[in-house]
């Protein structure tokens, strides 16, 4: 177990290495200039000059990286050119409405896309089945702002059941303010729902021609319980792994639907911080994503223990 | 106690069905041991598959025939319909002891899931009832077992658990399919050795399939033997080893090493099984049979029974002294 998780955690730091130099790297390539932005078509050379030099652009990019490396490793990760805030207030910002946006999404995805799966393999073939995956194609295929613009006219603007856009803060409103996201996470969850959906029914159909679900109709239990007892949990392995990618997505490029919807999420920030070149966010930020994916990707492996006695960790 | 009649198993459409189980009948009583014998797709597994109620659907169906338990019609009942009619009392085991177990729940869990559905425990005594299963199949350590995965447990101790499983219903016949096909040689012996105990022990009749003719002359009392879709002959071991009367029993009689001791080369049966879907006029084995007279390609021949419990599907069954 120890030597899992120090082997784990040495992963971890290379790739993490790996990622931030690709980051600074990448960023720096791209070409355009955080100065002009800040300051306009109508600076002078000298305060071009002068503002470069405060932000400590001018020095070679090398250095440039290891200062913003030291910094990150005393848990610094600057300061924002365009807000003039720190980066990690910023991102924290973006964050909070992100992570419950994604979560929202997710639990429309678990009680919509497993269960509707499940009832699909189970009634394979028929009608119901037909239907069920025609639906859930139709959903994997519509654009999300689509499916948001149609959400924003039904149950915002005809049914003024809920509110079209923005976010106020639910540490600032309350948890009442949840109700602005969900509409967006309902738009969010219909493609991620139907691809869950078709996840889980393959999956059980998959299963369902082991070996072992033969044994268990031969024991004599009844279908339902095959199904309950041994179809279902080694079909769910499969789906785990789909639901923390689909999580981590989530978290990072729903720009689309906080686009449609106003949401001041960390997909929209990453955008508008590339058009704006601010370096120290779009790094800050990514870095951020990638731990989470890290993070995440550990979670799955756990779950994996937990669900499959063969998985050793090791 | 299990009788099975004119069992027609089929593929394809209603109109056009393809039998890939054509009118198969035998019957086995308690405490002895049926063979049935054949090459792979001569439609052994299906038949096995048919009797007991497991055919995977969609796919192959029941057309025609009967399966009797104990009397009563079971042939399109499931296992687990069996169990509510109260016809539960048949169980099976299968070839790959390494896949029919489920790989994420322990090997106590899924004796005690059997032993529920049959025995109406629960619990400790559910749990107590598995071990004594366990014990019954010579697992060593039982109570151990009880807890491991299957992955902890090797081929020939999987197979003894799938046999404990089987045996929580107090199976009056146990259907074991290729049940030590996939085992080492001297864990086969054992596997054999078992069922052969228990079968007087509990009184159980086994219907036991396979493509091996060495463990049939070890097993079996008697023998069925199969070719497209048809049992060609029926008879006690004995009588079907010493003078087989289907040339095609006699055919595969030849190919086993042990007959041929003397031969560089072994010798085979010419060409292939039929495909169920071109089954010519006449006799099945009529295009391979070495003894093939014209009558044979015309007319479907007749049943026979040439000795005491001795059946053969053959016009021209070889004469008692066929052996070279």
């Amino acid at each position: 177990m120890w030597s899992y998780a120090l082997k784990r955690a040495g992963t971890t730091a290379v790739t993490l290495l790996a990622a931030s130099v690709i980051i600074f790297a990448f960023i720096h390539v791209v070409p355009g200039d955080p100065i002009y932005v800040l300051l306009g078509d109508t600076a002078t050379p000298d305060q071009i000059d002068a503002l470069r030099h405060q932000l400590g652009l001018d020095q070679p990019i090398i250095l440039q990286y290891l200062n913003w490396a030291g910094h990150v490793l005393e848990g610094d990760l600057g300061r924002s050119i365009f807000f003039q805030a720190p980066v990690l207030s910023v991102i924290a910002d973006g964050a909070e409405t992100s992570v419950l946006l994604a979560t929202m999404t997710m639990i429309w995805v678990a009680i919509i896309g497993v269960p509707i799966g499940m009832i699909a393999a189970v009634r394979h073939g028929t009608w119901l089945d037909q239907g069920l995956s025609g639906a859930a194609m139709l959903m994997a295929s519509i654009p999300t702002f689509w499916v948001g613009l149609y959400l924003i006219l039904i149950f915002a603007a005809w049914l003024g059941w809920f509110p079209s856009s923005g976010y106020p803060s639910v540490f600032e409103g309350g948890l009442g303010n949840l109700r602005y996201l969900i509409l967006p996470s309902l738009a969010l969850a219909a493609p991620n729902a139907a691809l869950i959906l078709r996840l889980t029914r393959a999956s059980m159909l998959d299963v369902a021609r082991e070996d072992y679900v033969r044994t268990a109709r031969a024991k004599g239990i009844r279908p339902w319980q095959v199904v309950r007892r041994h179809i279902l949990r080694n079909a769910l392995l499969a789906v785990v792994s789909a639901f923390g990618f689909t999580f981590a997505a989530l978290l990072s490029e729903a720009v689309v639907t906080e686009t449609v919807f106003a949401l001041p999420g960390i997909g929209r920030l990453v955008v508008q911080s590339i058009l704006r070149r601010d370096y120290p966010v779009i790094q800050g930020v990514i870095l951020v994503i990638v731990v989470v994916y890290l993070l995440i990707n550990l979670v799955v492996d756990l779950s994996y223990r937990l669900l499959d006695p063969r998985v050793e960790l090791q | 106690m299990l009788s099975v009649r004119d069992l027609t198993v089929s593929l394809g459409p209603e109109r056009a069905p393809v039998d890939i189980v054509a009118g198969v009948s035998f019957g086995l009583a308690r405490g002895e041991i049926l063979g049935l014998v054949g090459e792979s797709g001569c439609g052994k597994s299906m038949t096995s598959l048919a009797v007991m109620g497991l055919l995977p659907q969609p796919g192959p169906r029941v057309r025609a025939g009967q399966v009797l338990l104990d009397g009563s019609d079971v042939t399109q009942l499931q296992p687990w319909q069996r169990v509510e009619a109260g016809h539960g009392r048949m169980a099976m085991i299968f070839q790959e002891p390494m896949t029919s177990l489920n790989p994420v729940r322990r090997i106590g869990d899924q004796i005690t899931e059997a032993v529920q559905v049959h025995e109406r425990l629960a619990g400790a005594a559910a749990l107590a009832r598995a071990r004594e299963l366990l014990e019954l199949v010579r697992m060593p350590d039982p109570g151990m077992q009880l807890s491991a995965y299957p992955h902890q447990l090797s081929g020939g101790q999987r197979q003894r658990v799938m046999i404990a499983i089987a045996l929580a219903c107090r199976p009056q016949v146990l259907i074991a399919d290729e049940p030590t096909t996939a085992l080492d040689v001297t864990i086969q012996v054992q596997i054999l050795g078992l069922l052969r105990e228990l079968c007087n022990r509990l009184d159980m009749a086994i219907l036991f399939i396979t493509h091996d003719m060495g463990v049939i002359a070890q097993l079996a009392d008697r023998v069925a033997v199969m070719y497209a879709g048809r049992i060609v002959e029926t008879a006690p071991v004995g009588a079907l080893f010493e003078a087989p009367r289907h040339p095609y029993t006699s055919g595969l009689m030849d190919c086993m090493p042990s007959r041929n001791s003397g031969a560089r080369r072994l010798p085979t049966i010419a060409g292939q099984p039929p495909k169920p879907s071109r089954v010519a006029a006449g006799c099945v084995f009529a295009p391979r049979c070495a003894s093939v007279r014209e009558a044979c390609r015309l007319a479907t021949p007749p049943r026979a029974e040439v000795a005491q419990g001795h059946e053969v599907l053959c016009a021209f069954p070889l004469n008692g002294g066929g052996l070279p």
